[in-house]
């Protein structure tokens, strides 16, 4: 219970990394040259600049992609807890699941007193991931 | 030949007047770009719709991989098979159910609910097979595992279907169409997936939420075996008789409650004073899962029949019937029971009992039917 089953990561191409380390030297040396020109005071050097800029949010957006395609599918299952309680006493367990658990299964006789031990619930208890919607409640 | 290089370098210049040798790149680029995306924008479009459908196929071929495993595995641990069961699952997850001819209607309850019990049978019948050492409850907890095993195959390969057709034809309506229920086609692979793990280790799941009203109701009251897979228990209730009906659990489940209730009136005679439905329903976005309603109607979802059964049945004695309803969505349907469900349970019986007090008079009987699949709920 409670694990994640994993993929193999895929594998991406090496053309596109190629292409992604190119690139990114490309824009690296456009911008250097922006910066010697900004010393001389050329007036060009803004479109080095631009394009220095272009490429580098390019390759990063590239390699972002890449890193997000290599991604792991993960199957995840939640915990699930069995609560058991005593009818007459009120003593109450909670443990983890276990294989041919169900509710309302008798389980035997009650540590504490002589009443008998029974399942009173399953479930899962879920964490809310996304923020909820306050407007339109 | 220096004369000639220079007014190569100035014919741009004299294209883009005005501007210097960068600007005419820019120029040149941006004609390049609108040139090609008049021409192949479509195409581009395409290409871009294509990978995001290869993206959630993957995700779809690993859950339907898992799937099988996770069938395979719980055979293998339950059944106790002499044979490798591989084969017959793959068998199994292929399975089709023609349903029947619809052109002249009459009579198509019958034969839906026909073809239904054959396939229920013959389900049955293989994962006995398959599992030779497993009891009653773990055949019908296997039986829903695969059940579940068997949908995720179909979802995969409808929309692998799609997608080679859509690559194949270069259209890129057939690709849209898919990109645009995508999102909910994985929604619902999630759910199945989730739903494999439950049936798999027979935890109660929400659609179950019906089931366990019912059972928390005939719980320590005499019961008796009605119809197929369904038990009955003749309880007091707030001073009048409640026939209290539900799947048999706590194996995977739904039973037949339509026949079950239809047996109960008929027993009865007909002096039935109401009927409360229970069962799990369909909440939409921004309603909070384990939120009670209440209403009138037949609460019970499937294929129709059983509703079919209940209506022609109330229909007959002019019974009144209630429902109430706990709302979650489709994944909070086949998944494990969350916290909420499970307390909106309590909520639930306690509308059931104001339904009752309201509704009826003291000495009457009435009937309570918890609908939905009893996996991991006894009685």
């Amino acid at each position: 219970m409670g694990q994640e089953i994993e993929t193999p990561a895929r594998r991406v191409s090496s053309i596109v990394y190629i292409v992604i380390i190119v690139v990114l030297a490309l824009s690296l040396s456009a911008l250097y040259q922006a910066y010697e020109m900004f010393q001389i005071g050329d007036p060009t050097m803004g479109y080095y600049l631009l394009i220095g800029f272009i490429g580098l949010a390019l390759s990063t957006y590239m390699l972002l992609q890449t890193r997000r395609r290599m991604k792991r599918f993960t199957l995840e299952t939640p915990p699930i807890t069995t609560t058991i309680i005593c009818s007459k006493c009120g003593l109450k367990n909670v443990r983890k699941f276990e294989r041919g658990d169900f509710i309302l299964k008798e389980i035997g006789p009650c540590t504490k007193c002589e009443g008998t031990l029974t399942i009173s619930a399953i479930y899962r208890e879920l964490k809310e991931k996304a923020k909820q919607e306050k407007i339109f409640t | 030949m220096w004369q000639k290089l220079i007014q190569l370098q100035t014919f741009p210049a004299q294209l883009f007047p005005g501007g210097d040798s960068l600007s005419w790149i820019f120029q040149i680029i941006f004609t390049l770009l609108f040139i090609v995306f008049v021409f192949y924008g479509q195409r581009i479009q395409m290409y871009i719709l294509v990978r995001e459908i290869e993206g959630s196929l993957l995700r779809l071929k690993f859950i339907r991989d898992e799937g099988r495993k996770i069938a395979l595995k719980t055979i293998k641990e339950v059944g106790k098979p002499e044979v490798d069961p591989s084969e017959r699952v793959d068998q199994f997850l292929e399975y089709v159910t023609i349903p029947p001819e619809s052109m002249d209607p009459a009579g198509i309850v019958w034969k839906l609910e026909h073809v239904l019990d054959v396939r229920e049978d013959r389900f049955k019948d293989e994962v006995k097979l398959m599992a030779p050492a497993a009891d009653e409850t773990d055949v019908n907890n296997l039986e829903n595992t695969l059940e579940a095993a068997a949908a995720l195959n179909i979802i995969y390969k409808v929309i692998r279907h799609f997608y080679i057709l859509g690559k194949k034809t270069l259209s890129l309506y057939i690709i849209m169409q898919i990109q645009m229920i995508l999102p909910l086609i994985m929604r619902e692979a999630e759910a199945y997936a989730s739903a494999l793990k439950a049936f798999s280790y027979g935890q109660p799941i929400g659609d179950g939420a019906g089931a366990l009203v019912a059972a928390k109701l005939m719980h320590e009251h005499r019961k008796k075996k009605i119809e197929k897979d369904c038990v009955v228990a003749k309880i007091p209730l707030e001073g009048r008789t409640a026939f209290v009906i539900k799947a048999e659990g706590p194996g995977g489940n739904v039973g037949k409650p339509g026949e079950a209730i239809k047996r109960v009136v008929e027993e009865n005679n007909g002096k039935i004073s109401t009927i409360i439905m229970i069962d799990a329903a369909l909440k939409l976005e921004g309603e909070k899962p384990g939120e009670v309603a209440e209403g009138v109607g037949a609460a019970i979802g499937g294929p129709g029949t059983e509703q079919y059964k209940i209506e022609e049945s109330i229909q007959e004695h002019k019974i009144p019937i209630n429902a109430v309803i706990i709302k979650e969505d489709i994944g909070d349907a086949v998944s494990p029971m969350r916290k909420e469900i499970f307390d909106a349970t309590e909520v639930a019986l306690d509308r059931v009992k104001r339904v009752i007090k309201e509704k009826t008079k003291e000495g009457d009987t009435i009937i309570i039917a918890g609908i939905g699949n009893t996996i991991g709920v006894g009685q």
